[in-house]
């Protein structure tokens, strides 16, 4: 029902493109979505493309909502998001749409206290509470018996949180929802809610400038962009009730210990994973693909793609600090790119 | 053929309507008003194609909240609970200081500049405030973040408090965003808008007018702020209403420095939320149908703002050339 003309206008315009480049021989393949795992993304297809020259596939980071409507609306050949399609959704769908696990992201807890340093833990009772506004000092008992030691002082806590849907916030509040009941009634997940407290900043850029500039905030960035950017962050306790250090091995662990479980359809969330040390704020991003493509060259070169973005293509993860897909998971995807008909 | 035309046909010789046709082309006369008419058609229509496409995708979210819409203080993804109230109340907060703090500084400058001023300094200042307005709003965002914020938090916000303070226009928690914020980065960047037009007006007030108020025996001051001025009344509300709609529409540049809280607080000190913020925030991610439809509803509703306020100008403008000011 959205803004149907201008699908029409834009898929005209795409047809011809694609037109354009099916007489050269080649095969053009249109994608949008997902704007976290866009660095990786756009660093897979261009090595693709080097290796297959008649494969060009261009990706529009648009965000994953988006990514979602134009792949219904038949405007891409695939999409990419951040958090997995409901079952409303897909049920909505007009075609069956599987869900590809990609790369692994999670969110780190940032925060700028006046005269504390040092790396603080968070209970998950501590995060939920400071986000639900329940725990509004920074020496509440729930945050200091996790840090022994240090002073934490009796100033109030300024909350940051995204402002923009985003998948950042989908991870974030999906780890809120597992650590507390409350927050999964008054609250619940999605890339963007309604916040009970605190100041949004747009962007992982917004939060993280935020939380430098207030001072006793504490806000949640990605963290690839943490790392990146230097800034310091949290330990979170996880399942296991340890603490844990988010980096790509803890993470990729995370994954590892939810892929017992994993759905055929490979819809899960992996927040609070079992296993010691899983970092327990993760998350999957997927590309979505349709079941059935009626192009054969389209459809093979998809295939091929998924292929070899699960072997050779997870070998650039770690130099643009994306964690790997655990063995187990990608051995299940392999396997399941026989369902793209 | 009726019997009208048959009889025109026969009263004119036939080459002669074609003849004059041709003149009227080579004159230009005919191509100049089609291809003006064509381009006012354009806009008349681009206006109604926007509105209707806004009116028409907003259906559900009509259809659920009605009139509730503008009341509603609720805005929730996730239980489908959207309201208005607080972007709405956040867009004229934050054009209204704005407004407070650019008017009297741009209308301030553009009297120096078109009366007093040296015709060299005029043109260089004028120049400079011409480039002003062409910067990207994110620069003054960035602007925002790095110089304004700060500032608001460990001075200029700390010292209104301590003068102001019983008020509640400037009590509770001072975090550097805020209303406020946003409406001096806001004031920042319509004012060149307000010095551009206003000095453009202030200038073509005929001489006479300055010399008829001199020969009565005004001082030069006189001269300016009861006869020049008044002249020039309607070009300068024009300006500030320019300003308005700029102030309305801002969407990156507030989103930086708001606080995207959407509350309704009596301080400016509190971070609040505009429509445009929340669109440009939420649109990438929206999934729900409902979801987009209520942020399309409220592009509506900023249309219908700015709609509103510039009737509202128009109105004003005729109240006060009837009530003197410019001749007729």
């Amino acid at each position: 029902m959205n803004m149907k003309k201008t699908f029409v206008v834009v898929s005209l315009l795409l047809g011809m493109a694609a037109l354009a480049a099916a007489q050269g021989g080649q095969v053009l393949l249109n994608a949008a979505g997902a704007t976290f795992p866009y660095p990786i993304y756009s660093k897979w297809f261009d090595v693709y493309h080097t290796a297959h020259p008649n494969v060009q596939i261009n990706y529009q980071s648009i965000g994953s909502g988006g990514g979602i409507r134009q792949l219904q609306a038949g405007t891409v050949d695939f999409g990419a998001s951040d958090g997995p399609m409901s079952d409303e959704q897909l049920a909505a769908s007009k075609f069956k749409i599987l869900h590809f696990p990609t790369v692994l992201g999670a969110d780190v807890p940032s925060y700028n206290i006046s005269g504390v340093s040092g790396e603080l833990n968070f209970t998950e009772k501590a995060l939920a509470g400071i986000f639900l506004g329940t725990i509004t000092k920074w020496n509440d008992p729930e945050i200091t018996k996790a840090n022994p030691g240090v002073n934490l002082p009796s100033a109030d806590i300024v909350v940051i949180h995204r402002s923009d849907g985003s998948g950042t916030t989908y991870i974030w509040t999906d780890f809120l929802s597992k650590a507390s009941d409350d927050w999964k009634n008054k609250v619940g997940k999605g890339t963007s809610v309604n916040w009970p407290v605190g100041l949004g900043g747009k962007g992982n850029e917004g939060v993280a400038g935020l939380v430098k500039q207030t001072p006793n905030s504490i806000g949640y960035v990605e963290l690839v962009y943490a790392a990146q950017n230097g800034i310091a962050f949290g330990k979170v306790q996880n399942a296991a009730g340890k603490f844990i250090k988010a980096d790509l091995a803890s993470v990729t662990a995370a994954a590892a210990g939810a892929a017992k479980d994993m759905p055929a359809d490979f819809r899960v969330s992996i927040t609070n994973a079992p296993g010691a040390t899983a970092y327990p704020v993760s998350s999957f991003t997927w590309l979505l693909i349709p079941a059935q493509i009626q192009d054969p060259a389209k459809r093979d070169a998809i295939k091929d793609f998924l292929k070899w973005m699960l072997t050779e293509g997870q070998k650039y993860n770690e130099g643009l600090t994306y964690a790997q897909l655990p063995k187990p998971v990608i051995e299940k995807e392999l396997k399941a790119i026989s369902l793209v008909q | 053929m009726s019997a009208a035309s048959t009889t025109i046909t026969h009263e004119v010789p036939p080459k002669s309507g074609l003849r004059a046709f041709v003149d009227r082309l080579r004159g230009g006369d005919e191509i100049a008003h089609l291809i003006t008419l064509i381009a006012s058609a354009g806009i008349i229509l681009i206006t109604s194609l926007l509105v209707l496409e806004l009116w028409r995708t907003s259906y559900l979210s009509r259809t659920k909240f009605g009139w509730m819409f503008f009341w509603t203080k609720v805005w929730d993804a996730n239980f489908d609970k959207f309201g208005a109230a607080t972007f709405i109340y956040g867009t004229l907060v934050t054009s209204a200081v704005a407004l407070v703090i650019a008017v009297p500084l741009g209308l301030a400058s553009a009297i120096f500049l078109s009366e007093l001023a040296p015709r060299w300094l005029s043109d260089i200042v004028s120049f400079l405030i011409d480039l002003l307005a062409a910067v990207p709003s994110v620069i003054y965002g960035l602007l925002g973040i790095f110089i304004v914020v700060p500032l608001m938090r460990t001075t200029l916000g700390p010292a209104l408090k301590k003068v102001l303070g019983f008020t509640p226009l400037f009590a509770g928690p001072n975090y550097g965003v805020g209303f406020l914020t946003a409406g001096i980065v806001l004031a920042i960047m319509v004012v060149p808008f307000i010095i551009s037009v206003s000095r453009e007006v202030l200038l073509s007030v005929p001489r006479e007018q300055r010399e008829a108020a001199l020969a009565m025996g005004a001082t030069r001051w006189e001269a300016t702020w009861q006869v020049v001025v008044p002249w020039a009344r309607t070009g300068i509300m024009g300006s500030v209403f320019l300003a308005l709609a700029r102030a309305l529409g801002e969407t990156m540049a507030v989103t930086m420095v708001i606080g995207n809280n959407p509350q309704i607080s009596a301080s400016l000190f509190a971070p609040g939320y505009t429509i445009a913020s929340v669109i440009a925030n939420e649109f990438t991610e929206a999934t729900g149908d409902l979801y987009l439809s209520a942020l399309i509803e409220l592009g509506l509703v900023l249309f219908l703002m700015t709609f509103i306020l510039n009737g509202l100008a128009r109105i004003l403008i005729l109240a006060t050339e009837r009530g003197g000011g410019r001749p007729a």
